[in-house]
């Protein structure tokens, strides 16, 4: 009974932290985001600065009709968002944020792999988007996002291989036990790598030519409305929570900071996952879009190599301090 | 020497943090009211009271937006043998403002200073004939209209004010004069 009741509160938890980062990152991107050009955004809803805007657009989003297009296919289309959205809810569950055992929703062994292939079924449901739709904006859309997972998802695996190399282990706690301060020096290449990749996965600017609107309307989801189109907003802002997240812990040291007592680890994993949010925000505001082939190019000639290299260093350094 | 590999990029990240520090340039209207610059042209306010109905500004206006009637009334004469006077009477001043273009012309024509500009901007209506205003309203925004602005340092006098103390300076001459005139007989035996 007592498990039962632990396990449900974990999921509890982490369902909460699951509905409420993404909008806070949301939040901040509006704000960061006008001030960055110069405005002052969302000041009305809520009162006090706009705080509650993007509570506002989901309620509208709830009132809008539900509209599936007489072509598509009905069941994937109408499937496509939930496929979006859950697995960042699964890779949150596996996200260690202090060093006590209450700290993570789960500790799984193999939390490196669970966790890249999870967020991997995420842009399946881009896929499915873009092939159910009917569109061929949506189809366009979707092909983008295969090419561009296929491209990215080898650079981020090989990076995060790195760290496992350097931990000797794949578990996510097991990273962090391990973790000495000289590895931000010695895997920063490989932390630029995945952080660039996880960009490019999330589908975030200046990698968002699947659903660059100017030249496809919106890419997979052109053809959503409601609900169903803000989950896959949500999934986009859970996204970056996640990769942020993943970030911090793989590359960054997670709970391990400079000072504090023992008790406040998990500061130190948010403070790092927002910084890490602000720079996918101050990214997003700074450069335009790639053009596709750019984007083939910087992953195929410019990631993967640095990757590897950065998996011979580590091999080297690891032999040497043996 | 060449630029250093992604120099650009980080520029480009430079000027959005650089933005984002800065006061930002929205203007909250409805909340906070704008700061007007000095002259602006947002209505026309008429005294009335300087008003002699001598038509410049509703000929020398180009789009014929201001409407004036007037009719003429005899005033007896102030002193007795004297000649009546006639005089116009204002009976109605209208500026159209949905014909307006805010050229300023009428003000300018204004032998008599009875058309000022005000800052007041805040008069759209919901159907375009409420926009001709008649001179109750006219009257009303004179009073928001502000003081001219203080004159640029080391600039030239205005006109009125440099005949008005060339006078003054005269007449304090000649008194001096006078007094020194009686003076100078007093002291003669």
């Amino acid at each position: 009974m007592n498990d039962a009741l632990d396990v449900a509160l974990r999921l509890l938890v982490v369902f909460a932290v699951f509905l409420v980062l993404p909008l806070v990152v949301g939040q901040t991107e509006h704000k960061v985001m006008a001030h960055m050009q110069g405005r002052l955004g969302p000041m009305y809803a809520g009162g006090f600065h706009g705080w509650a805007q993007l509570v506002a657009d989901g309620v509208k989003f709830a009132q809008k009709e539900d509209v599936v297009p007489k072509d598509a296919d009905r069941r994937v289309f109408q499937l496509a968002p939930a496929v979006a959205l859950l697995p960042y809810l699964l890779v949150l569950v596996a996200i260690p944020i202090g060093p006590s055992e209450g700290a993570v929703g789960r500790v799984v062994d193999a939390g490196i792999f669970f966790v890249l292939a999870v967020m991997g079924v995420g842009v399946l449901g881009s896929l499915m988007a873009g092939w159910a739709s009917a569109n061929k904006f949506s189809l366009l859309g979707g092909l983008r996002t295969a090419a561009q997972l296929l491209a990215y998802e080898l650079p981020m695996l090989l990076a995060a291989a790195s760290v496992a190399m350097a931990a000797g282990t794949v578990s996510l706690p097991g990273v962090l036990n391990a973790f000495e301060w000289w590895w931000v020096p010695w895997q920063i290449v490989g932390a630029l790598v995945f952080f660039v990749a996880g960009l490019a996965e999330l589908q975030r600017p200046p990698f968002d030519m699947p659903v660059a609107d100017s030249e496809i309307i919106f890419g997979a989801y052109t053809e959503y409305t409601g609900l169903r189109f803000a989950l896959f907003l949500l999934a986009e802002y859970a996204g970056i929570v996640v990769l942020c997240g993943l970030t911090t812990v793989l590359f960054l040291g997670g709970w391990h900071g400079p000072w504090g007592a023992d008790g406040l680890g998990w500061v130190w994993t948010l403070l790092k996952t927002a910084v890490l949010a602000f720079v996918v925000i101050w990214l997003r505001v700074t450069y335009p879009r790639l053009r596709e082939d750019q984007l083939q190019k910087l992953a195929w000639t410019t990631l993967v190599p640095l990757a590897l290299a950065q998996i011979a260093l580590t091999g080297i350094v690891k032999v040497a301090i043996q | 020497m060449p630029p250093i590999p992604g120099s650009g990029l980080a520029k480009g990240l430079a000027v959005t943090l650089r933005t984002m520090t800065r006061k930002s340039v929205t203007a909250q209207y409805p909340e906070v009211q704008p700061e007007l610059p000095p002259r602006t042209r947002g209505v026309i306010g008429l005294f009335e009271e300087n008003c002699t109905v001598c038509m410049l500004c509703a000929r020398e206006c180009p789009d014929w937006c201001i409407y004036i009637d007037s009719h003429k009334e005899t005033v007896p004469a102030a002193v007795p043998g004297g000649r009546e006077r006639s005089r116009n009477v204002l009976d109605r001043f209208a500026i159209d403002f949905s014909l307006c273009m805010y050229c300023g012309i009428c003000i300018e024509v204004c032998p008599f200073d009875a058309l000022f500009w005000s800052p007041e901007f805040e008069y759209a209506e919901t159907d375009i004939h409420e926009l001709t205003h008649e001179r109750d309203k006219l009257r009303e925004w004179m009073w928001t209209v502000p003081e001219p602005p203080a004159l640029d340092p080391g600039a030239e006098e205005p006109k009125e004010i440099a005949a008005a103390r060339k006078a003054a300076e005269k007449a304090a001459t000649a008194a001096a004069a006078a007094e020194a005139a009686a003076e100078a007989q007093e002291d003669q035996p």
